[in-house]
């Protein structure tokens, strides 16, 4: 074997072990977490991202009913989620007293929905924003119990064909949409089985418009979301139905890094908050419109 | 009769005067040279790899972006939706290469009466080079099914096909443009003298010329469409890209754009490997205008 | 009747006047040689012959058919006159023959195997038949220079125009394609040539042009002009050549 062979042998050789060397490495070292040592989640215990305040995630737009009182912000378009109005914005800050902070110390961050789940350091102790919990996504990081239980339902524009199913299989012919980030997508190709390819669009606003234009016949969304777009978004369309089992049926949590601590008491406050009736309260003053769709099977 | 004294420079004297002049070495020197680089590199890369996996985050990041299990999971699904792409691509590029050929033509009409329509020519290549892809794919692909036009399709896929060629028409002409320019002048000089027309002209000695050269732009300008076929997800087609992002929001992992991009750099390099050939091809042949130089 | 007719011909580019009233006559079967020092128009006289560039003034007229009027189908008026370039220009993507044969296919309308016979005919003639399917980069200056020539006759032109043809060439290669210039001539091709090679003008020319200062400032035929020209000019020019050892 002449030189220059050997010497691209060995550099073959040398690459090749440097790569494994980057695979391979990991797993080792856990990454630090602040745990508190006495597991009590008094508020000067609460592991923060930034101490004194609780900073919430949630993406921009923010959309009604999750978020309400329109906005004054040059940065929140649609809402503004620090007015306390609307569904999530309503249960962000009674957990928040709950934990001990008072509604000037809560903080809020926009967190791009992709951003929720990205490894490494969190930009926010948790993140709100109709997250549905999986089995798989809880993997990746850690939910909260249920802050509200939650179905998906179709909206389709009045006096098209679709709008006289009744069933699920009767909508097996027609195009749906669906919203990345919703559980929305899995359910129409796992239950309800569409013979056309589905569309699924990044933004609310691309969705909406594709139903406008009957490029899609219906928009699969979760209820509440489902109502807002007949109520403003879309004129002429109406909520088809709900469907309240198999994929159709689920429950949005708070995202926390995973293995966070903060959880737990998220959880416990969560609890209380279902125990004392404000949940229900919160439920009834801006989810009050979300009841009525027919049941589809 | 024939005398075989002044053949016009062969490709070795190219190369050789090249290598010279790039610094490249021969001999004892020049494996010398090999080597130090390539220990070099290996020491490099090593640096590199070390200092990643013993970053604290490292682990999280590499179950987050570089799992085999989401890899193994995505894999089937975005080469599906990847074939989507594949035809976006073909489609497109059909249409574009003849289409931006006749505005390149258009431009280059001589005289007052072609005014209009170079004045065309000009203001559409400008505007669609200066115009962001994925505005001109939304506005198309949901804006013009919007004005309920009977007998106009609703399909995005087929509005993000009519974007990407108006968008890269505007390229390639200037490509085009650049390619006929660089024809020498007495190219169509010699071939009106023998009394060709214009058209004649165009089609048989300067297109043929002008597109050979231009060859190696263009094949950029394919890979580059090929990786733009990705923006039409943004209006709801399941294409590679869109298909990543419907994985990773359902798993909360990154893997799949891993995928998507394994897809996309599997298809280009051919493509690239296949400019570099052909800009081989033509420099052996390029020995133009008969020029003595 | 003249081959060609040349009145008052004017020609600037720019502010620059490079032609200032050229008259010239020439008729059937004559070779006329235009001398002069680079500059002096040889070029843009050929070029404005057969329209390659328009005039400013002045009228042109082959065979009697004034080529300079407003409207003249211009292609039809190329096809009758040939010229060749001093940098060859063949068409580096199409072989010998098919460089040959493009222009009377597609302007005179010939179908290929007429078209081809009559290339590989010509070009047989002038030592070239072993080319035929070369790619012009193969072939070496002399050759390309005699296909070039080739090309232009291919069209059966009634008047040829060659432009400095071996003046790019190395010396060796000149002699065959003056060899070629000379069986045109001796065949009886009307031919205006401008050209350094003056040894190769005293023995071809019918009549020699000096062109100086954008006219013509002498002409006759080649044993007065080289033997005994009347403008000092002239003569200045004549004797740098002759000191430059080229006469």
């Amino acid at each position: 074997m002449n030189r220059s062979r050997a010497l691209r042998l060995l550099g073959l050789v040398a690459l090749a072990a440097a790569v494994a060397t980057v695979a391979g490495c990991g797993g080792s070292g856990t990454p630090t977490t602040q745990t508190n040592a006495s597991g009590s989640c008094a508020n000067s215990q609460l592991t923060l991202v930034k101490s004194g305040q609780l900073t919430v995630g949630t993406d921009n737009p923010a959309y009604p009913p999750w978020y309400a009182g329109g906005t004054k912000s040059s940065f929140w378009k649609v809402n503004d989620p620090s007015d306390g109005k609307g569904f999530e914005s309503a249960t962000a800050y009674a957990v928040a007293r709950q934990l001990g902070f008072s509604p000037s110390e809560v903080h809020w961050a926009y967190v791009p929905f992709n951003r929720s789940y990205a490894p490494g350091q969190k930009s926010f102790d948790f993140d709100i924003n109709q997250i549905s919990y999986t089995p798989a996504r809880a993997k990746a990081v850690t939910f909260s119990t249920s802050y509200y239980d939650v179905n998906q339902a179709v909206v389709v524009l009045k006096g098209t064909p679709i709008s006289k199913v009744y069933t699920i299989a009767g909508l097996r012919s027609f195009k749906l949409g669906a919203q990345l980030g919703s559980t929305s997508y899995s359910f129409i190709t796992s239950t309800i089985k569409p013979t056309t390819q589905t569309a699924v669009y990044p933004q609310n606003a691309t969705a909406v418009q594709s139903l406008k234009n009957g490029q899609i016949n219906g928009l699969v969304v979760d209820l509440p979301t489902a109502f807002y777009v007949t109520a403003v978004q879309v004129p002429h369309s109406e909520v088809l139905g709900q469907f309240t089992s198999g994929g159709g049926a689920g429950y949005f949590g708070m995202v926390f890094r995973k293995g966070n601590p903060l959880a737990r008491c998220v959880d416990q406050a969560l609890s209380k908050l279902r125990a004392n009736g404000t949940l229900q309260q919160i439920q009834q003053k801006w989810l009050s419109k979300a009841t009525g769709a027919p049941v589809l099977k | 009769m024939a005398v075989e004294g002044d053949r016009s420079s062969g490709t070795e004297v190219d190369e050789s005067r090249r290598s010279r002049i790039l610094g490249a070495l021969a001999g004892a020197d020049g494996r010398r040279g090999v080597a130090i680089a390539l220990l070099s590199t290996i020491v490099f890369v090593v640096v590199v790899g070390v200092v990643i996996a013993n970053s604290p985050g490292w682990p999280a990041v590499h179950k987050g972006f570089l799992s085999w299990h989401y890899f193994k999971a995505s894999f089937p699904e975005i080469g599906r939706a990847f074939l989507l792409n594949c035809k976006i691509f073909a489609i497109a590029e059909c249409i574009i290469l003849p289409f931006a050929l006749l505005i390149a033509v258009l431009r280059s009409l001589p005289g007052p009466v072609f005014f209009p329509l170079r004045a065309l020519a000009i203001v559409y290549a400008d505007f669609f080079r200066g115009v962001p892809t994925i505005l001109v794919i939304a506005i198309l692909a949901l804006g013009v099914p919007g004005l309920g036009i009977a007998g106009l399709t609703n399909s995005v896929v087929v509005w993000g096909i009519v974007a990407l060629v108006l968008i890269y028409s505007a390229y390639v002409s200037e490509v085009y443009r650049a390619g006929i320019e660089s024809v020498h002048p007495s190219q169509e000089a010699a071939a009106r003298s023998l009394g060709l027309t214009r058209g004649q002209t165009l089609r048989k000695v300067i297109l043929p010329q002008a597109i050979r050269r231009v060859i190696p732009p263009l094949l950029n300008d394919f890979i580059g469409l090929q990786k733009d076929t990705a923006l039409v997800g943004t209006v709801g087609a399941i294409e590679a890209f869109n298909q990543a992002n419907i994985d990773a929001d359902g798993s909360f992992n990154f893997t799949p754009y891993l995928v998507a991009t394994v897809f996309f750099v599997a298809i280009t390099i051919p493509l690239a490997r296949l400019t570099d050939w052909l800009i081989a091809r033509d420099r052996r042949r390029r020995q133009a205008t008969g020029a003595f130089g | 009747m003249s081959a060609l007719e040349i009145e008052g011909l004017r020609k600037s580019f720019g502010k620059n006047l490079v032609l200032d009233g050229i008259d010239l006559s020439i008729g059937e079967h004559e070779v006329t040689c235009l001398i002069g020092a680079s500059g002096s128009g040889k070029s843009t006289l050929l070029r404005c012959i057969n329209l390659l560039e328009p005039v400013d003034a002045g009228r042109i007229t082959v065979d009697g058919d004034e080529i300079t009027r407003r409207g003249v189908d211009v292609n039809r008026v190329r096809r009758r006159i040939g010229i060749v370039f001093q940098a060859f220009n063949l068409f580096p993507h199409m072989s010998v023959l098919e460089n040959v044969t493009l222009a009377p296919r597609l302007a005179l309308k010939q179908d290929r195997r007429s078209a081809e016979e009559h290339a590989r005919t010509l070009l047989d003639r002038f030592g070239l038949s072993d080319k035929v399917d070369a790619y012009p980069d193969h072939l070496s200056g002399g050759q390309q220079q005699r296909v070039a020539i080739v090309r232009a006759l291919a069209m059966q032109p009634r008047l040829m125009l060659l432009d400095e043809v071996t003046s790019a060439l190395d010396p060796e290669l000149v002699g065959e394609v003056l060899d070629v210039i000379g069986e045109l001539a001796a065949g009886g091709m009307t031919m205006v040539i401008a050209t350094h090679e003056m040894g190769f003008a005293r023995d071809i020319a019918t009549r020699v042009c000096f062109l100086d200062g954008g006219v013509i400032l002498e002409q006759g035929p080649a044993a007065q002009i080289f033997g005994s020209p009347r403008e000092p000019r002239t003569q200045q020019f004549l004797q740098r050549i002759i000191a430059a050892k080229r006469l």
